[in-house]
């Protein structure tokens, strides 16, 4: 190991030489010196000298190819606009499958050019050599290690990318260190190149997988929707059978499943399917077996049908109520939406997992989205069908309402429309047979002959499976046999004969007429197969054939050369079962033949002739010879060529070939007993480091308040309210000290402290105590404060209630009744008098955690009753919220006075989105639709951070997650603490203590998902600003941004 | 997965290779030309055509066949689904998928399929991600490049990649915020010789074209939504608002995509726009026949159905026609068998009618085989279907947009036997 590391040092040591000189020449760009002065000529001096270098390092390298010589010069000069036109054309010849490695040195050189494009075609001249020039390759490898640890994450990844598909093997341990490392990047696009990097390493040394096998565990617990696709694409090429790594990260998946990009979930849900199977019970286990019977009637063979008895008494004796998983349920609930994708193979996916893993009843749904694949490329046509067809043996029912979806036009291709028919055969019961027959009838007519041929075929099939259509099917063949078409007359000829091998005592019904036709039947093909077949069953009709035989003797001379076979075959049979009548018949055919033109007939007429007629010298053959032509022929079985493909993962490469391909993994069977479900279940902390961040911060937060809380968190709140008082006098620097409160921090304005104040206090250390608040007082005290400090004393009570958080229940329920929302909190309409008959409501975003559930918004409604008669059961009805968006109804109020109003509180988790959250208002009498829509500032809650903590926390949001702006200040914002206001006064921020006072800093975090937001605020001089918005949720940012901008421009 | 592709044209000529993991030796292809030539239509080459250690998938569009080498167990459809997305991409950039764009912009291709797919696996397929790494020609920035050395890879870093939508870019601003949908639907009909419906159902496409400022949140919704029986999503629209309120609500990609398709298989509900009377029958001796065919308007909701054409494939022996057309005109060509009347616009008042004789190779027998007809037709201002948008609305951004929604009728897969 240590070794192989050495050696690309020393590589990267030579290419130090070799960036030296394109230094050099970035430097004959500069201005001072003329491009075609000094330095050029200098450069051209040392080159020669630097290729040699170059070339004594490549063993295989060869000479420069006489035509490249121009390119040679062209990747030499030193302006970006030839090298780039050289590597177009380098590019297009190994596009055209030319040999350009001769031009490796050259072009490696480039590999740190500054010019992108040029650089990009590199990257995929050197993909492409690399490997048939591995110690010139390796010059190259300093500059993506020097990529790796670019600041910007889209050039730390695509480093990563090229790095890791050179493929020379001494790279390997360096490969190694840049996956590991970039498999606990902060950029979830840089874990993803680090997911896509693992097969490259595998595939070019596998006895890397232990250690790969460790980063893929890490990255599979990564709960980000860009890596999982990746990593489990990984897993799937490195290690399919661990199946244990997927256990944790199995319930994550499914949810994460629908946000995942279209690739990954097709390998998503080809893995969770295997893993199923390994791990649930099979859900129609107890479905009762003789509708599965039925079902199979006309398939099912023998033995299958045997283990059905055999599966029959073990069923029974353990049939307890299936009841299935709710991690099983969970995948299938998961993956049901994407049915409706517009990818094909997703489509495909999802449809084979239901129909592996999905209780009967609940297969059908795939039907719908299958058929409508149908409608695509013909290439998807023709694996969909291929699928449909494997399906539809064994689940008929499914495809039985889309049966008209499989007719055939006459524009489709052949192999579709062969497979459509497959289809239609494998769906023909008694119901629809009369329907698929006429169908038939017309494909019968068409133009392709090879469709026709299967046509046949398909009608064949159809009368062996259906009893009650046999007759009037052969009847319907027996009349093709005059078709001008020989392929036609010889398909049918051939279904006839299978036909009537497989039920011997109606023959002579079928062959009687078959022996009419012979007169009027021109195609040589057809007569000659209907001999055939009056010969093989000659003993069904003892009196027909011999005159058959006497009427070809009559016109044997004029016959086709294979129907002159089936008649000495004819006079063959018949002479062994029937000598008395037809022997001279025989040898008078047997005598034709002998001195027919053809070579073949006299052939087989003077073996016959040896073979049957006794004579002297005839061996011992002839004693069997009517064991010899009267063979019973076994009937040939006519079935699908799709049955038992389910074997096979639906939607697989096997599955089309129906043979094992490279790399197939074998769906197991589904277990005897359900394995241990708990290894499912995972602890929470476990779960990824951004929760365990969550839960560092909460403890933080916690501390000062836990550990005295009263000590500290009494003055906090007093010194709050002070501000407000104080501010409306003078409005000066107090407000910082207020935020500083907020953060747990000790306060230093107790001297500003009145008397009112400290009745406060006291009031804030009883409610802790009794853990209630007093409605009155609180309400008095809202009133007291300046009405635009309101916010912050609700949003700081809010604080304290949020740490109590055992008995927060309570105090929730009753502050919520009592404190009327004040002036400065906007109120929102929900519902106008006038449009609610009477009914005003109207809502307003508390900013309170609403305790039942804390990842929701507590939305305060005040319902005013201006009519004059009482309103009934005001509840909420029929929410529809957009996915993942939840409500948490207020309970229904009973009567509502006339005149009277009444406030509740109600939760709505937004999922960290504005979209509006739809329902419906009913009062005993009328429905209203309203919809509350969040401004995006209250979807946010106070975050508390330390100045350090502030500071760690944007450095881990920078690049595409921080949204810089420049502001100029409205004229009102004079000061900070009119930044401070406006800015909580537009989001539920805390403010966070800054050691500058030019800088003011907020921080929250999402309501839903607890994404930090973090707001900066620099002033400069002249009213103008800075506005820093770091956040994870790009839109959220945005949203802010706009938001903030707007009020602090006011 | 992926592990070569190979473009190769109808004359068997392979003019592009790309490898992502190690070189295959384009001799690979010949297990591709073999069953190539034995299909004899190219529409019928398999799929997936097998050699002793590798499997070939290909798909076959607009004169080029997309052979893509795979070594180990993959979906088959995840390739040619993947193909497909290649080729729209090449269409999308280009504005056609053919030789010649490709050759021409060869460049551009091998860099386009060098961020689509990383070891085999899909990395970037987004169009709009993959504008941003790598700006599709145009005329005037051709010829700004060639003055200026500038290269057509973007110098910005797409950010769309990294976001939760991967289909939108930030940043986006217009002066002009309008918003376009296009609802298409198509009629695929089978209709008997008697002019009796076997067989129909509509296939309906949303395309939309959204050219919107800053992040819009828009939700679209319908005045009968019921209608829409089994429908496909870009990956923009939400699930789950659609299941529980039918509103397709999504943040739209910038300019033009799909954003979704819809079947409406009941067939009650499929109005078939016009009936067709057809004769064409050959005589058993003199080696002739005759054709008769007229078109009628029959439910086209008040509407004009208009770009009508007829396209009939001749049996072989068919060698010439001798027709008269009372509207539009018509072409019999005799390599391919195919007679195309093309009608125009359809006249209630008088009924266009195609009427004459065919000559047969003669001593030929007559054919047993009944031609079929393909309908192609148009109906502006109407979805068959009855389909009507109610109303669009935009949340996220404050300024008013355009909205614009149009219906357009057209034939499908829409075949008469005879």
């Amino acid at each position: 190991m240590q070794k192989l590391l050495q050696l690309p040092v020393n590589a990267v040591n030579i290419v130090k030489g070799v960036q030296g000189v394109t230094q050099g020449q970035e430097e004959a760009l500069s201005p001072v010196l003329t491009p075609d002065s000094g330095p050029q000529n200098w450069y051209s001096a040392v080159q020669p000298e630097e290729l040699r270098h170059l070339r004594s390092g490549g063993t295989g390298g060869g000479g420069w190819g006489r035509g490249h010589d121009d390119l040679k010069e062209m990747l030499d000069s030193n302006k970006d606009s030839l090298k780039l036109e050289a590597m177009k054309r380098i590019v297009a010849m190994i596009a055209r499958g030319k040999n350009a490695s001769d031009l490796f040195p050259a072009v490696v050189k480039n590999v740190a050019c500054k010019n992108i494009e040029v650089k990009k075609l590199v990257y995929v001249y050197l993909v492409r050599y690399a490997e048939e020039q591995q110690d010139l390759a390796l010059l190259s490898i300093s500059t993506f290690q020097r990529g790796l640890k670019d600041p910007n994450q889209l050039i730390r990844a695509s480093a990563l990318r090229v790095l890791s598909s050179i493929r020379v093997t001494i790279i390997v341990p360096i490969m190694m260190l840049a996956i590991k490392e970039a498999a606990s990047d902060m950029s979830p696009y840089v874990r993803k190149t680090a997911a896509h990097a693992i097969p490259k390493l595998h595939s070019l040394d596998p006895e890397q997988k232990d250690q790969l096998i460790e980063v893929i565990e890490k990255l599979l617990a990564d709960k980000t929707t860009l890596v999982a696709g990746s990593v489990v694409m990984a897993f799937e090429e490195v290690c399919p059978d661990r199946i244990d790594l997927i256990h944790k990260n199995y319930r994550k998946l499914c949810n994460l499943l629908i946000d995942v990009e279209e690739w990954g979930q097709v390998v998503i849900i080809n893995m969770l399917t295997r893993y199923a199977r390994t791990q649930f019970l099979n859900p129609n286990i107890n479905e009762s077996l003789l509708e599965e019977n039925s079902e199979k009637a006309f398939y099912a063979s023998d033995d299958e049908e045997e283990e059905d008895k055999k599966a029959e008494p073990a069923t029974l004796a353990k049939r307890k109520p299936y009841v299935m998983d709710p991690d099983h349920r969970l995948l299938l609930r998961n993956t049901k939406p994407l049915l409706q994708s517009r990818n094909a193979a997703v489509v495909m996916a999802v449809a084979q997992l239901y129909f592996h893993l999905a209780p009967k009843a609940e297969v059908g749904i795939i039907a719908k989205a299958l058929v409508r694949l149908m409608r695509s490329h013909s290439e998807v046509q023709y694996v969909v069908l291929q699928n449909v067809a494997t399906m539809s043996i064994k689940r008929r029912g499914m495809f039985e309402p889309y049966l008209k979806s499989f007719y055939i036009r006459s524009t489709d291709p052949t192999q579709i429309k062969v497979l459509k028919l497959e289809v239609l055969t494998n769906l023909a019961n008694e119901t629809n047979i009369s329907t698929i027959l006429r169908e038939f009838q017309t494909y019968i007519k068409s133009m392709d002959k090879d469709f026709v041929a299967a046509s046949i075929q398909a009608i064949g099939r159809c009368a062996t499976n259906i009893g009650e259509v046999r007759d009037t099917c052969l009847n319907g063949l027996v009349q093709l046999l005059s078709n001008r078409d020989e392929l036609v007359v010889a398909e049918s000829v051939v279904v006839i004969k299978k036909l009537l091998q497989m039920q011997p005592e109606q023959h002579s019904d079928i062959i009687k007429h078959m022996a009419k036709l012979i007169d009027n039947i021109q195609v040589p093909m057809a007569r000659a197969s209907i001999l055939w077949l009056i010969g093989e069953y000659c003993e069904h009709v003892p009196k027909i054939a011999p005159d058959v035989l006497r009427k070809m003797a009559k016109s044997f001379t004029n016959e086709e050369d294979i129907v002159k076979l089936q008649i000495i075959n004819l006079a063959a049979k018949l002479y062994l079962t029937n000598s008395k009548q037809s022997k001279l018949l025989t040898q008078y055919v047997l005598n034709l033949a002998k001195y027919d033109q053809n070579y073949d007939i006299r052939d087989r007429a003077r073996f016959i002739r040896q073979l049957i007629v006794p004579t002297d010298k005839s061996g011992a053959l002839s004693k069997y010879a009517k064991k010899l032509f009267l063979a019973l022929k076994p009937a040939p079985v006519l079935e699908s060529p799709f049955k038992d493909r389910d074997h096979f993962q639906l939607g697989s490469l096997s599955h089309l070939l129906n043979a094992k391909a490279a790399g197939y993994q074998e769906l197991p069977n589904w277990p005897e007993s359900a394995p241990d479900p708990s290894v499912r279940n995972v602890e929470i902390p476990d779960w990824s480091k951004c929760s365990s961040r969550k839960d560092r911060k909460e403890k933080k937060v916690e501390k000062p308040f836990y550990s005295d809380s009263e000590g500290e968190s009494g003055p906090t709140e007093s010194a709050d309210s002070g501000n407000c008082e104080s501010d409306s006098g003078s409005g000066s620097a107090s407000a910082s000290g207020s935020d500083e409160s907020g953060s747990g921090s000790e306060s230093e304005e107790s001297g500003e402290e009145t008397e009112s104040d400290e009745e406060e206090e006291d009031e804030e250390e009883e409610k802790k105590k009794r853990k209630k608040l007093d409605k009155t007082k609180a309400k008095k005290q809202a009133e007291e404060s300046a009405e635009r400090c309101t916010i912050h004393t609700i949003h700081q009570i809010s604080c304290i209630i949020n740490f109590d958080q055992f008995d927060m229940n309570k105090i929730t329920s009753v502050f919520s009744q009592t404190l009327a929302p004040s002036g400065s909190i906007k109120m929102y309409e929900l519902l106008h008098r006038i449009k609610g008959e009477g009914l005003a409501v109207e809502y307003c975003f508390s900013r309170q955690p609403f305790s039942p559930e804390p990842n929701m918004v507590a939305v305060q409604i005040q319902f005013t009753n201006n009519t004059n008669s009482e309103t009934k059961n005001l509840h909420i009805e029929d929410p529809r919220l957009q996915s993942g968006m939840r409500i948490r109804e207020f309970a229904e109020i009973d009567v509502l006075a006339a005149g009277e109003s009444v406030t509740v509180v109600m939760g709505i988790d937004f999922c960290d989105s504005t979209q509006a959250a739809n329902f419906q208002l009913c009062t005993h009498t009328r429905k209203f639709f309203v919809s509350i829509q969040p401004p995006v500032g209250e979807l946010m809650t106070p975050a508390f951070l330390t100045e350090n903590d502030f500071k760690k926390e944007q450095g881990k949001l920078m690049g595409m997650n921080e949204i810089l702006e420049k502001l100029t200040l409205g004229e009102k914002c004079v000061n900070e603490h009119v930044i401070v206001e406006r800015v909580t006064a537009t989001a539920n921020l805390s403010r966070v203590p800054c050691g500058s006072d030019k800088e003011c800093r907020f921080a929250g975090k999402t309501v839903s998902s607890g994404c930090l937001v973090l707001v900066t605020v620099t002033t400069k001089e002249g009213g103008g600003a800075q506005l820093t918005v770091n956040c994870e949720k790009m839109l959220i940012g945005t949203m802010l941004v706009k938001d903030i901008l707007q009020a602090l421009s006011q | 997965m992926i592990h070569s592709l190979f473009l190769i044209n109808n004359a068997g000529d392979l003019f592009l290779e790309k490898h992502w993991k190690s070189v295959i030796s384009r001799s690979i292809c010949d297990y591709f030309f073999e069953a190539r030539e034995k299909a004899v239509e190219p529409d019928n080459v398999p799929p997936v055509i097998r050699s002793p250690h590798h499997y070939l998938i290909n798909i076959y569009r607009e004169k080029i066949f997309f052979v893509s080498v795979i070594q180990t167990e993959v979906p088959p459809l995840f390739v040619i689904e993947f193909l497909h997305r290649v080729a729209e991409t090449f269409q999308d950039y280009f504005g056609e998928c053919s030789e010649t764009t490709i050759k021409d912009n060869v460049v551009i291709v091998y860099e386009l399929l060098e961020e689509m797919l990383d070891n085999g696996f899909p990395l970037a397929t987004e169009s709009n991600i993959l504008k941003e790494l790598i700006r599709p020609p145009t005329i005037l920035r051709s010829m700004v490049n060639t003055i200026t050395g500038s290269s057509n890879v973007g110098e910005t870093l797409p950010t769309g990649q990294l976001s939760s939508i991967p289909w939108r870019r930030a940043g986006v601003k217009y002066t002009n915020n309008e918003a376009y949908f296009d609802v298409v639907e198509e009629i695929d009909a089978i209709l008997d010789k008697s002019g009796t419906t076997v067989f129909a159902e509509i296939q309906g496409v949303i395309d939309a074209c959204v050219k919107l400022s800053g992040m819009p949140d828009l939700s679209l919704s319908f005045m009968n939504p019921r209608l829409l029986d089994d429908v496909s999503f870009h990956p923009c629209v939400r699930y789950k608002r659609w299941e529980s309120e039918r509103v397709i609500s999504f943040i739209p990609p910038d300019g033009n995509f799909q954003l979704m398709s819809y079947h409406i298989s009941a067939q009650n509900l499929v109005a078939i726009p016009i009936y067709v009377k057809q004769n064409i029958s050959f005589f058993e001796t003199g080696s002739s026949g005759r054709l008769d065919i007229t078109v009628g308007p029959k439910q086209t909701m008040g509407k004009t159905v208009e770009c009508l054409v007829v396209t009939v494939h001749m049996p072989k022996v068919v060698l010439s026609a001798n027709l008269n057309a009372t509207q539009g005109t018509y072409n019999y060509d005799p390599v391919t068998k195919i007679l195309l009347w093309d009608i125009g616009k359809l006249n209630p008042q008088k009924l266009p009618n195609l009427k004459g004789s065919l000559s047969l190779q003669s001593g030929a027998p007559k054919p047993e085989e009944s031609p079929s007809l393909n309908i192609d037709l148009k109906i502006q201002q109407l979805a068959i279907s009855g389909l009507k948008v109610n109303r669009l609305d935009m949340y996220g951004e404050k300024y008013k947009p355009f909205k614009g929604v149009k219906y357009v009728t057209k034939a499908g897969k829409f075949q008469v036997r005879t």
